[in-house]
């Protein structure tokens, strides 16, 4: 093991082996480095901040009791995602609990209504908005979304997950991810759309 | 007929398409498709600006009580776990 102080370039398997072998500053260093991905999930997933606080401190606790269980057979990030997402999907059901259970619910594959929008975008939005004016349009679109399409995109193309991952994460086949996938992605670009797209021409006016 | 098939296969296609996953003849083929297709190319273009900025979105400091909190709880832990073995050596209570 390295007997240098912290390492300026962050090194996940030097610290999870540091924390495990009971190096308690090391596991505060891997919170430090990741509690805000974990926060913002935990935010998108249960739409609800002291949900997402809750979630974030039970994620780390949780995480931190049982990091004898972890094998390094995954990255430590994507073990600790998984933590987040069932604890954000319980605080999910149990604030819902007169509803149905979404990430059960049967998907609709209908493909007719997928595509309504054709329309170019303005160049790129991140010149046109501010910082938060973005934020705040790509919350409400995420917000939009069933949660079993929301959790699938969260985890693939906000965290940048594999498919692989996102599917045992979320303990669902690669099929379903793929499907939930693809429908997550088209209705957020739907939405953009809407907000994005080129005015004062039509260009498909000849459809 | 042929055209409206060709732009359902791709809309299925989509995902590995913008992810890179294809083999390349199938690629190859729908970027021809794309080319094509002004339909195809603005629902391909806007989806891929729509993960770019999405990406593009580093998350924000997780406000500063709410760290507070979170180390004060992670300490008390520390501590606990501390007193019955070393951290995660100790029997999990699941």
């Amino acid at each position: 093991m390295s007997t240098s102080t912290v390492a300026s370039a962050f090194d996940e398997t030097a610290l999870v082996d540091r924390a495990k072998a009971g190096d308690t500053a090391a596991f505060s260093e891997l919170v430090g480095h990741y509690d805000r991905r974990v926060f913002r999930m935990a935010k998108q997933i249960t739409q609800n901040d002291d949900d997402a606080e809750d979630v974030l401190q039970e994620t780390f606790l949780k995480a931190y009791t049982h990091l004898a269980d972890f094998q390094g057979n995954s990255r430590f990030y994507t073990w600790l995602v998984r933590i987040a997402v069932n604890e954000a999907l319980m605080k999910l059901r149990k604030r819902r609990s007169d509803k149905t259970v979404p990430l059960d619910e049967p998907i609709d594959t209908g493909e007719d209504e997928m595509i309504r929008e054709i329309a170019v975008w303005d160049e790129n939005p991140e010149e046109t908005y501010s910082r938060d004016e973005l934020a705040n349009i790509l919350d409400q679109a995420i917000q939009s979304l069933k949660p079993a399409y929301r959790t699938v995109f969260i985890l693939r193309d906000i965290e940048e997950m594999s498919i692989e991952e996102t599917a045992e994460a979320l303990n669902l086949s690669i099929s379903a991810v793929k499907s939930r996938l693809l429908r997550a992605r088209l209705q957020l670009r739907e939405k953009l759309t809407r907000q994005f797209k080129h005015k004062g021409d039509d260009a498909f006016a000849y459809l | 007929m042929t055209r409206l098939l060709t732009c359902k296969r791709f809309l299925q296609e989509l995902n590995d398409f913008l992810d890179d996953t294809l083999d390349p003849a199938l690629k190859q083929e729908l970027q021809k498709h794309v080319n094509e297709c002004p339909n195809c190319w603005v629902v391909c273009d806007t989806t891929e600006k729509t993960l770019r900025v999405f990406k593009g979105m580093e998350p924000q400091p997780v406000p500063r009580h709410i760290e507070s909190k979170l180390m004060a709880a992670l300490e008390k832990k520390f501590k606990a776990e501390g007193e019955k073995g070393c951290g995660g050596q100790g029997k999990v209570d699941v």
